[in-house]
């Protein structure tokens, strides 16, 4: 448990005169669910899209699984098992479900210069995305267009995709974001067990959620750690409540 | 099944008999053409083929990949152009001057139509390589000044034409083929639509297919999931530049001559016309729109010579009103999957 997957050392994004992360240093250690929460604007986002690799840092590194990661592209850094989630859903909408998990099974399988054969006829790309589907409990739905689905299936679609590229590490951006509360208590169902194999780092508004399953978690304020520990450490710490707690 | 391979074996019923009627129509034309004693129809067939093969090329990268190139005229050109200078020197007897050594050309079809798709095809890998690191607006700007900055370029070369462009005193020979028989040329345009329509609907299906619609649909996930997306839409890039030159090499061949204008915007404009009134994101939408442009202008042209004034409105509608274009009317729902 002890050796670190993710390693943010002083990470910093400016807009214009604002920082939106300012110095950000943390450490996520394998096999945890790490909480990252904050006030709204704290620059959880930001930091997310600092370590998909989507924002370029201004300042800092970032070290996953060993390698300095801090200059690679989106796409290399998730074909190395860093994937993410989006707060607002993000798919492919013209596909089917199926269709959907499918390529993300397909971007695993080394290149698609592939030009002949039709991928939609494929069993290794089929059967592993009908799996999932059953996992995540969306097997009726595989060949509906992703349109026609609702707003939580299209969550938990959008969850199947990351899981079926087999991540070493999920960045969770809000993955509860606009579900019903049947809805969530089944997304912590999926994400429960799969603490141990996949590390997390869960943005998460819904603090119910961030205190039942995280293991850390880390206080952001105005783009820094205010504090990083253990839930109970969190709920009780007096600054914490000030800063987040106190309009909760 | 032919036709299930070109058009592929789960397409709807209608699907199949809207392209079993029109293979039928097509492979009738010269027959028509007897029957009706009017022989300049397998022309006009002949160049409907022939843009129908650049539309389904610029069809490839726009309706699946999402990239809107306002420059494929470029390719087009190009295409034709090769075909026009090796047959320059070949008739003339002197050596090309833009390749090493003192070769002086050929008029053998099956060396001219590869290098054209050839050279097109390193075309579109430098126009694409740049051109695609924007993205929207940028995207369309940019393809649209590569394409004028070789109209530009070829206007100056006064060796092979300039302004005027050249004329093309042979046409390209096929061993055992009369390609100034216009029944021939005509077979041979038809054969190779074909070809690359059966290629295309491969393509489309295909791992790489899927990953192309996949970037049209959201790149930002594409990426996300581990797709450099850069290098699959270059390599669509140069695929569709690649059958734009072969075009280019059978429309010099028909018109027999080649020149800049083919290069111009205007040229791109109407390429990009015909993939949106056929219907973008299927194959059969662009030889539709090739076929309804070119005969729409033969018919309105005799009326008057304003006829854009008629075809203004009429893509206005189809925009408006019919999703896929024609395509899309004549399947009805299935246009989707096709």
């Amino acid at each position: 448990m002890a050796d670190p997957i993710l390693e943010v050392i002083s990470l910093t994004k400016c807009f214009g005169a604002i920082a939106a992360s300012d110095g950000l240093t943390f450490t996520v250690k394998r096999g945890t669910i790490h909480g990252l929460i904050g006030p709204n604007g704290a620059g959880k986002s930001t930091a997310i899209a600092q370590l998909s690799g989507e924002l370029q840092s201004d300042t800092g590194r970032v070290r996953f699984d060993g390698q300095d990661v801090t200059h690679w592209p989106v796409d290399k850094r998730a074909r190395s098992g860093l994937q993410r989630s989006y707060q607002i859903t993000s798919l492919l909408p013209e596909f089917t479900a199926e269709d959907n998990v499918a390529m993300a099974i397909q971007s695993q399988q080394g290149h698609s210069f592939r030009f002949w054969d039709n991928a939609r006829r494929d069993h290794s790309l089929r059967t592993p995305a009908r799996k999932i589907l059953e996992r995540v409990g969306l097997s009726d739905f595989a060949d509906s267009p992703v349109m026609d689905l609702a707003h939580g299936q299209q969550r938990q679609l959008e969850l199947a995709m990351v899981l079926a590229t087999a991540p070493s590490m999920l960045l969770l951006d809000e993955p509860m974001a606009g579900m019903g509360q049947s809805e969530s208590l089944r997304m912590m169902e999926l994400l429960r067990p799969l603490k141990g194999d996949v590390t997390m780092l869960l943005v998460e508004h819904d603090m119910d959620v961030v205190f039942a399953l995280a293991d850390i978690i880390t206080v952001l304020v105005k783009g820094q750690v205010l504090i990083t520990g253990t839930p109970d450490e969190i709920k009780n710490h007096p600054e914490v409540r000030r800063a987040y707690l106190g309009d909760y | 099944m032919f036709l299930n391979k070109i058009i592929g074996s789960e397409a709807s019923l209608r699907t199949k008999i809207v392209s079993l009627v029109g293979i039928l129509v097509l492979f009738a034309v010269p027959l028509f053409a007897n029957l009706f004693n009017e022989p300049f129809l397998v022309d006009i067939a002949s160049r409907i083929l022939i843009y129908a093969l650049v539309a389904i090329s610029l069809d490839l990268i726009l309706g699946y990949g999402g990239m809107v190139s306002f420059g494929h005229g470029a390719f087009l050109g190009l295409g034709a152009y090769v075909v026009g200078i090796l047959t320059h020197h070949s008739y003339e007897g002197t050596a090309v001057v833009f390749l090493p050594g003192e070769w002086q050309g050929t008029t053998q079809a099956f060396i001219q139509w590869p290098l054209a798709m050839i050279f097109s095809g390193l075309l579109a890998l430098i126009i694409g390589a740049l051109s695609l690191r924007t993205s929207g607006v940028y995207f369309i700007m940019i393809t649209l000044a590569f394409a004028q900055m070789l109209y530009f370029f070829m206007i100056s070369i006064p060796t092979y034409g300039g302004e005027d462009g050249l004329n093309i005193w042979e046409r390209s020979e096929i061993p055992l083929l009369d390609l100034y028989d216009a029944k021939s040329f005509y077979f041979t345009c038809l054969v190779l639509l074909l070809l690359c329509l059966w290629c295309c609907s491969r393509i489309v299906k295909s791992r790489f297919g899927m990953v192309l619609r996949g970037c049209r649909q959201n790149e930002v996930r594409m990426k996300a999931l581990g797709y450099p997306v850069y290098r699959y839409k270059l390599m669509a890039f140069v695929l569709s530049g690649m059958i734009a030159g072969l075009a280019g090499a059978l429309l010099a061949n028909h018109t027999e001559f080649v020149g800049p204008g083919l290069m111009h915007w205007t040229g791109s404009g109407e390429i990009m016309i015909m993939v949106i009134l056929g219907g973008m994101g299927s194959l059969i939408g662009p030889v539709l729109g090739s076929a309804a442009l070119l005969l729409m202008e033969e018919v309105l042209a005799g009326w008057t010579e304003h006829w854009m004034i008629f075809l203004g409105p009429m893509l206005v509608l189809i925009v408006l009103f019919a999703r896929k274009g024609l395509y899309g009317l004549l399947i009805g729902k299935g246009a989707d999957n096709g």
